[in-house]
């Protein structure tokens, strides 16, 4: 622990003198690929990230080679897809929600909208009685108190009415936890890694490469027009209308994957799999934000969910180097397919630890099928 | 009441001594009145400064928080630590805000709240409401009080020495494992931990006390079911401490051999389970809450019949509530824990248990109203603050309900809208109760009358102050903040700025109370037995303002079929 603390110190330094004046947020520097046996799941060792040579931080314009390259897929560029929508994905000062964009999210929000409309009729009923005794039995308009204190029948209504209330609310309630348990089947599995203080992105059905995904600091958000405190330097890439099954799970203390557009948010916990699930229905870029105290830089681990149509999708994985289930076994030759696997469970390297810093490959490209066995060693 | 044979003879001993000791108000010289005392109106008076003096400490806290929230960005982080004396750089600095937010939490919680409502009034008053001379264990009170200085000198101290990536612990007043385990290494957080384990001990030996008093000593004639409301409440908390706190004891001792000793019990790679600790953790939290805001209950019923002069309505009712909201609140504890991982069967358990929490508090509410409706109310500075905290109080509530839906928590979980909710409930629930119960009782404790004027005046920049500080965070909450930021997305900046002006009138308030406090004692009237008139019935109103130091040797019998 000690020297990874020290390790993490000295990137935060470093980013610090590399970022200008600005306050350091969080480890700018990337882990470029780690060692192909570094699961990075062991709660006490946290050395993946630190085995790094410290790459160069997220610099948005690495040498471009184009994505349906076949021959070296490491060399290049990662796409962003979705810029920034105000108002979409993103906090605003309004005092509502975020807007929705899963049928999760949407049937909650309606459910919101409802309990709001509850809560304030009670609110302003208490508030009215209040009012009303005040102008109506103060001393002066009655200076003469009665002196009841009973009534069986008023307490059995102050006692009925409420428990009718809560039922009438605990039948939606209901409803959405059966919705928010009841997992389709899955298009596309995406494990979720929290650690101190970055979150890393497997997916296991396109080859099990690994996206580290890093806080920019304020320089770099400005320069790229993504909102402050937000923006990554690699975002986790999810194609649109498709079942995500989000498997959480983190590699030193709890964090939590949360991200308020969806209506989603689970917890990482080292030594379990936690699975959730999401179906976004229209393209953009959502963020959210690490939600379980986690340390010092809690706060500078954000989420960045790019979701993308199935095509650009497609190009993404494979300037990752990974592998669209289907294509993959089949023929390699495709210009999608641009690494030499023909067999999904096989190790895809990534070994260039400089442009494409963001994707390392992991041997547990089984975790899709097994992923208890990587429980086992967290 | 407690003299064994041997203590009976060493008092007539020890009386020939100093030959006065019938006086009812004799009283000892000065280190052994407050340093040895045995008396639970001394001990209620030590309880209530040393609350006035944690509460000046988290209330600071909470302000330097709020002004690093006004604006997006970090302000005075870095600073403060390293006037602090943190290690250089940016992590010890914002290592520097998880001690403020834990050590905030934590003064509050068991330094501020508990020592002012069951340590304070209910030392204070529960014997006298229930016309016993004292407590049952008047030396074991004493300890209980001796027990928290240490606890609070240990957690202050913990911010002086390494806790990880900076000085103290910066856990979260919850101390979830792993974070607090093998996330943070050094000796801040065993000093924490071992702060919670005195505070802990001595509200366990607190509510042996007041069980064994309210059990056995009470006034011929007084009944369970004539027992003033506020007993009725202390007397419910005390169970609750009783059953919760070696709960958390016990979670906090694995924590520390998990540190220190190569456990496991929270540690998944040993066979452990960091969700275990959050289990155990919130089996004690829960009651907790309910702790720190059924004295308040309690001291609301009281004051709102004074003012109403009008019997408590529905006083059978009242006292039930109180029980089933702590019966029912050892049932819930998950619905803290809801994005933890819980399955879909538990979920729905723990969300339709919690809203049936709602059922007695709404029964409570309600009655307050009732007592209030056909009375005659004057509208002193007590009553004005326990109106305030019926209304906020039930805002509090009803977000609440909003947050006990497994399925909608999923959003707010970890947001400032539970932020919001805590501090209706905390802050305006029970911080409002204790001023209620401050006003309420200070003529009797004090024998001084404090000024109206300056009451009122508390009373209204206080409500504003926290309502202007705490509102915004509903909508803050909703957009998606994360609680326990130091910095935040420049889009919930403007209501953070709203927020840390809401801060600033609350804490202008607070100078006019502690300016009505200096005036009460420099140029207040005296008070009279009663100051409040025919609505005051409990026994307390029957003794000289202030009491004298002991009461009830003779004791009052309690007659008639009325209650309070």
């Amino acid at each position: 622990m000690k020297s990874l603390k020290s390790l993490g110190f000295a990137a935060a330094l470093a980013a610090m003198t590399l970022g200008g004046a600005s306050f350091a947020q969080g480890p700018a520097a990337t882990p470029a690929t780690a060692s192909p046996t570094a699961t990075a799941t062991t709660p006490d060792s946290g050395q993946a990230p630190a085995t790094a040579t410290a790459a160069p931080t997220a610099a948005p314009a690495p040498a471009a080679a184009e994505p349906t390259a076949t021959a070296a897929p490491a060399a290049s560029k990662v796409p962003e897809f979705n810029k920034p929508e105000p108002g979409i994905g993103q906090p605003t000062e309004a005092i509502s929600l975020q807007p929705q964009v899963t049928d999760i999210g949407l049937f909650a929000q309606k459910f919101d909208t409802a309990l709001i409309w509850v809560i304030s009729v009670i609110s302003l009923f208490v508030l009215g009685l209040l009012a009303w005794v005040a102008v109506r039995y103060n001393r002066r308009a009655n200076p003469t108190p009665s002196r009841t204190s009973h009534n069986t029948i008023i307490e059995i209504v102050w006692t009925v009415a409420p428990v009718l209330i809560l039922l009438c609310i605990a039948v939606p309630s209901i409803k959405l936890l059966a919705r928010q348990y009841s997992t389709p089947k899955a298009d596309l599995t995406v494990k979720v890694i929290g650690h101190q203080w970055y979150w890393s992105y497997q997916y296991p059905d396109n080859g099990d490469f690994e996206v580290v995904s890093n806080i920019l600091t304020d320089a770099q958000d400005k320069a790229k027009g993504e909102p402050r405190q937000l923006g990554v330097d690699a975002r986790m890439v999810v194609p649109v209308n498709s079942v995500i099954k989000i498997i959480t799970t983190s590699d030193d203390v709890i964090h939590s994957f949360a991200v308020p557009a969806f209506w989603t948010k689970m917890d990482a916990v080292p030594g379990r799999l936690n699975e959730t699930w999401f179906k976004v229905n229209r393209t953009g870029l959502y963020y959210g934000q690490c939600s379980e105290l986690c340390g010092a830089r809690h706060g500078y681990m954000p989420i960045a969910v790019d979701v993308v149509t199935k095509e650009q999708f497609a190009q993404w994985v494979a300037a990752n180097g990974g592998t669209m289930p289907g294509a993959a076994k089949s023929k390699s030759s495709d210009a999608t397919a641009n690494s030499p696997i023909s067999n999904p469970s096989a190790t895809t390297a990534n070994p260039e630890p400089g442009a494409g810093a963001s994707t390392t490959a992991t041997e547990n490209s089984t975790a899709a099928a097994t992923p208890a066995s990587q429980s086992a060693t967290n | 009441m407690t003299d064994t044979t041997a203590d009976a003879h060493f008092f007539e001993h020890g009386g020939d001594a100093h030959g006065h000791h019938h006086d009812a108000d004799h009283k000892p010289a000065f280190f052994a009145r407050w340093f040895m005392s045995t008396n639970h109106k001394d001990i209620g008076t030590l309880y209530l400064i040393f609350a006035i003096t944690a509460g000046i400490i988290g209330g600071a806290i909470s302000g330097m928080m709020r002004l690093e929230l006004e604006h997006p960005g970090i302000q005075y982080l870095t600073g403060w630590a390293h006037m602090w004396g943190q290690p250089a750089g940016n992590d010890a600095a914002l290592h520097l805000w998880n001690v403020l937010i834990t050590a905030h939490g934590l003064i509050m919680v068991f330094f501020m709240v508990m020592p002012a409502m069951i340590g304070g009034f209910g030392n204070w008053f529960v014997p006298i409401m229930i016309g016993a001379p004292d407590m049952a264990f008047p030396r074991m009170n004493n300890v209980s009080f001796w027990l928290i200085i240490p606890a609070f000198l240990l957690l202050l101290g913990s911010t002086f020495v390494p806790g990880g990536t900076g000085n103290g612990a910066g856990t979260g007043w919850t101390v979830y494992a792993p974070l607090s385990t093998s996330g943070s290494a050094g000796p801040a957080v065993d000093m924490a931990i071992l702060a919670l384990h005195l505070a802990g001990a001595s509200s366990i030996l607190g509510a042996v006390n007041f069980i064994t008093t309210i059990f056995n000593m009470r006034a011929p004639g007084m009944t369970l079911h004539k027992m003033p409301l506020f007993v009725w409440s202390v007397l419910v908390t005390a169970f609750l401490l009783l059953l919760a706190l070696p709960v958390l004891a016990a979670a906090i001792t694995m924590l520390l051999t998990d540190r220190n000793f190569g456990t496991t019990f929270f540690d998944a790679s040993g066979g452990g389970d960091p969700i275990l600790y959050q289990h155990l953790f919130w089996f004690f939290g829960h009651p907790e809450v309910y702790i720190m805001i059924l004295p308040g209950f309690g001291m609301i019923s009281h004051i709102i019949a004074t003012f109403s002069k009008k019997p408590v309505f529905g006083y059978l009712g009242m006292a039930y509530a109180m029980v089933a909201i702590g019966v029912v609140g050892f049932v819930v504890w998950a619905h803290h824990m809801y994005t933890t991982g819980l399955d879909v069967n538990t979920k729905m358990y723990f969300t339709a248990a919690t809203m049936v929490i709602a059922v007695p508090t709404g029964i409570k509410i309600f009655s307050w109203i009732a007592t209030m409706w056909g009375g005659s109310i004057t509208f002193k500075t007590p009553m004005m603050w326990a109106i305030g905290f019926i209304f906020m109080f039930t805002v509090g509530g009803v977000t609440g309900v909003v947050l006990s839906n497994g399925g909608i928590d999923n959003y707010y979980q970890d947001t400032y809208y539970v932020v919001a909710h805590f501090h209706y409930v905390l802050s305006l629930g029970a911080v409002f109760s204790l001023f209620a119960g401050f006003y309420y009782w200070f003529p009797k404790m004090s024998g001084k009358m404090y000024s109206e004027l300056f009451g009122h005046l508390h009373f209204w920049g206080f409500f504003i102050g926290v309502n202007v500080l705490f509102f915004p965070m509903h909508f803050l909450g909703r957009q998606g903040m994360p609680r326990r930021y130091p910095d935040y997305p420049d889009a919930f900046g403007y209501w953070n700025h709203i927020a840390t002006i809401g801060y600033m009138i609350m804490a202008a308030s607070m100078v006019i109370f502690f300016a009505n406090i200096l005036y009460a004692f420099i140029a207040g009237k005296k008070a009279p037995a009663n100051p409040w008139g025919e609505g005051a019935t409990t026994l307390e109103w029957t003794l000289p303002s202030p009491p004298p130091y002991h009461q009830f040797e003779t004791l009052p019998v309690i007659e008639g079929g009325d209650h309070h």
